[in-house]
């Protein structure tokens, strides 16, 4: 079992509320991802429910059980830290094995579950170095295989890829993922990076200042976002946003065009621009484009693009994919 | 920066500094190594000529010679085991956030900054004395009579508990420092993984401070095996004195400096024995 429910969880430190109050159910298996930019509260929320950061109210329910004051280690749950937090002066095994120590069990039952974990992660070769000796990919490891070993119902990650390169990154991301499918535990995993989420997440959390924004499958928050702020931070790149008279044709404040959804077309379309900038990545371009009254937009044109910057071309937005925003900024559907 | 010419000049930059400073290190020990070798006593100066190795084995086979060796090894090894100790305790307090914290931590240096011959004197007159001092007073408040006199009969004791108190500062500031290097995370780490503040302690934090700990080791002996205040103001070198004491009352009541510079030379090359084998024991700790 493996269920994790928030209900009405508080955070404030005197007079700063880091978390106004967050609602959230997860289900057992289920990859649950927290985005957000630096300072949201993603990584206090995620402490909370481990049990490192001590609730100001509510209630977090683990397994359906009461567990907002339980110790750390007797909530079930295991977690990878950022700086992998390994125990320098241990050895790989040690490091594995003293949470196993720690509960109490004796050397005979230890040493096969290490044995076990060290297989799973690739570790075998390494169990007798320390810390210091292995590269940061299999620091890494390390600080899964000490997840796991313990057999937890839950797995907590604290932006765990963030200290590695861009390669291995990707590498561990499909790792972690793979990881996810064959222990069919619980994961809840803090990234400020939008790629992440989208590409790990059974269902994302989005927060912004504190506040759970939107909460739902990738391609929900990708297709139907519920405010600008989600939009603008789900999709890559960002959603490119007009005001104005542009905007109020459309009955809005603002309206959103994800660069993806904008064709670039002869003869004349919606909006006439120059092109200012332009980014080939090979299988996509990325033109920044000064379109006039509609600002300065992004547009995702065929690698092969040949237009160069100080040419004029012209736009026309895909109507159907037209994101509205009221002056709250909240989605108008 | 690494032409001939540049290399030149970076020579002769750096000629008048490292002369001076030979000059200094050397010409003493030369001349200590040249007194060494006479027999040289103020009593009677004129009679000045070679001794061979006679100073040497004066020294070494005065009856004081092994009884201040052996006070120097207990005053070295139980200082450094009581400020390790204590300040392995007292920088663990000292890392808890408390309310001014930054006063006591400050306070707690302040010992390290008293120049010894003052700080014995107030041990000697204000604190351990039999009838003035802050002890006898705690004594008598508990109603004993005949307060125990420190410096009259357990002198090296006496010694040892104003040296410790003098390097406790010193070995907490260092694994103060090195406590506050230590990673949150890790803290936390343990705490999911189960770990009780026992454990923490033994498995986390002490391995964590195995390396300042050597560190304090090392500078302390070298300290220590030169103290010398603390023995003359109290006045227990005859019964407390170490081999610092011993050179400087060769050369004080016995007039004689060719004893003294033997006593110097024997010194030295005790001190670097000592330091051998330390830096063979706990240097090992300084790798990697």
């Amino acid at each position: 079992m493996g269920t994790i429910q928030l209900k009405k969880v508080r955070k404030a430190f005197g007079e700063s509320i880091i978390i106004p109050g967050a609602d959230l159910d997860i289900k057992h298996g289920e990859f649950i991802v927290f985005v957000g930019p630096s300072g949201c509260g993603k990584s206090t929320l995620l402490r909370m429910i481990a049990g490192l950061e001590d609730l100001t109210s509510g209630e977090i329910l683990i397994d359906g059980k009461d567990c907002s004051d339980a110790a750390p280690a007797s909530r079930g749950l295991s977690m990878v830290f950022q700086s992998y937090a390994l125990y320098p002066h241990m050895t790989v095994r040690n490091n594995i094995a003293f949470g196993l120590k720690m509960a109490g069990e004796t050397p005979e039952q230890i040493a096969p579950k290490v044995a076990k974990a060290a297989e799973t992660l690739n570790l075998t070769e390494y169990l007798d170095r320390k810390p210091g000796q292995l590269s940061g990919g299999q620091r890494q490891r390390v600080a899964i295989g000490r997840a796991i070993v313990r057999n937890p119902s839950g797995f907590l990650f604290d932006e765990p890829l963030s200290n590695l390169d861009a390669a291995l990154r990707v590498n561990m991301r499909i790792f972690i993922m793979q990881l996810h499918k064959d222990l069919g535990a619980t994961m809840v995993y803090v990234t400020h990076d939008q790629v992440e989420a989208m590409t790990m997440a059974d269902r994302i959390v989005v927060l912004n200042r504190g506040n759970i924004e939107q909460v739902g499958s990738p391609l929900e928050l990708y297709n139907k976002p519920n405010s600008k702020f989600v939009a603008g931070f789900i999709g890559s790149p960002k959603m490119n946003f007009v005001e104005g008279n542009i905007a109020a044709k459309h009955k809005a404040k603002t309206i959103g065009v994800r660069p993806e959804h904008i064709d670039i077309v002869s003869g004349k379309g919606e909006w006439q621009g120059k092109i200012l900038l332009t980014e080939h990545l090979g299988s996509d371009s990325f033109l920044h484009v000064d379109a006039g009254d509609a600002g300065r937009l992004v547009v995702r044109a065929p690698g092969e693009f040949a237009g160069k910057p100080g040419d004029n071309i012209s736009l026309k937005p895909d109507a159907a994919r037209i994101h509205k925003f009221d002056a709250q900024d909240l989605s108008i559907r | 920066m690494a032409t001939n010419q540049s290399r030149a000049i970076g020579k002769w930059a750096l000629a008048p500094s490292l002369i001076v400073l030979s000059a200094w290190a050397f010409v003493p020990l030369a001349l200590t190594i040249y007194f060494a070798f006479l027999r040289y006593n103020l009593q009677d100066p004129d009679n000045t000529s070679w001794f061979g190795l006679s100073n040497f084995y004066y020294f070494l086979s005065d009856p004081y010679f092994t009884k201040d060796f052996i006070n120097t090894i207990l005053l070295v090894g139980s200082t450094i085991i009581f400020t390790i100790a204590g300040g392995v305790g007292l920088a663990v307090l000292l890392d808890q956030p408390f309310w001014g914290r930054g006063i006591v931590r400050l306070l707690m240096i302040s010992p390290f900054f008293i120049m010894p011959t003052v700080s014995s004197l107030v041990w000697k007159n204000l604190i351990m004395h039999p009838v003035f001092g802050l002890f006898a007073g705690i004594q008598r408040f508990f109603g004993s009579t005949e307060p125990i006199d420190w410096f009259g009969h357990y002198p090296l004791i006496s010694v040892i508990i104003i040296v410790t108190w003098q390097w406790l500062p010193y070995a907490t500031l260092i694994l103060l420092t090195a406590m506050q290097s230590l990673d949150g995370e890790q803290k936390d780490a343990a705490a999911m993984d189960g770990a009780p503040p026992l454990s923490y302690f033994r498995y986390i934090v002490l391995p964590h401070l195995s390396r300042p700990i050597t560190v304090v080791i090392l500078i302390e002996t070298i300290f220590l095996l030169n103290i010398f205040a603390e023995i003359k103001v109290t006045s227990v070198g005859g019964f407390a004195g170490n081999l610092t004491y011993l050179v400087f009352s060769q050369l004080n009541d016995a007039n004689d400096v060719g004893a003294a510079a033997a006593g110097g030379i024997i010194a030295v090359i005790l001190a670097n024995i000592v330091s051998y084998f330390l830096v063979r024991i706990v240097g090992k700790n300084l790798e990697g």
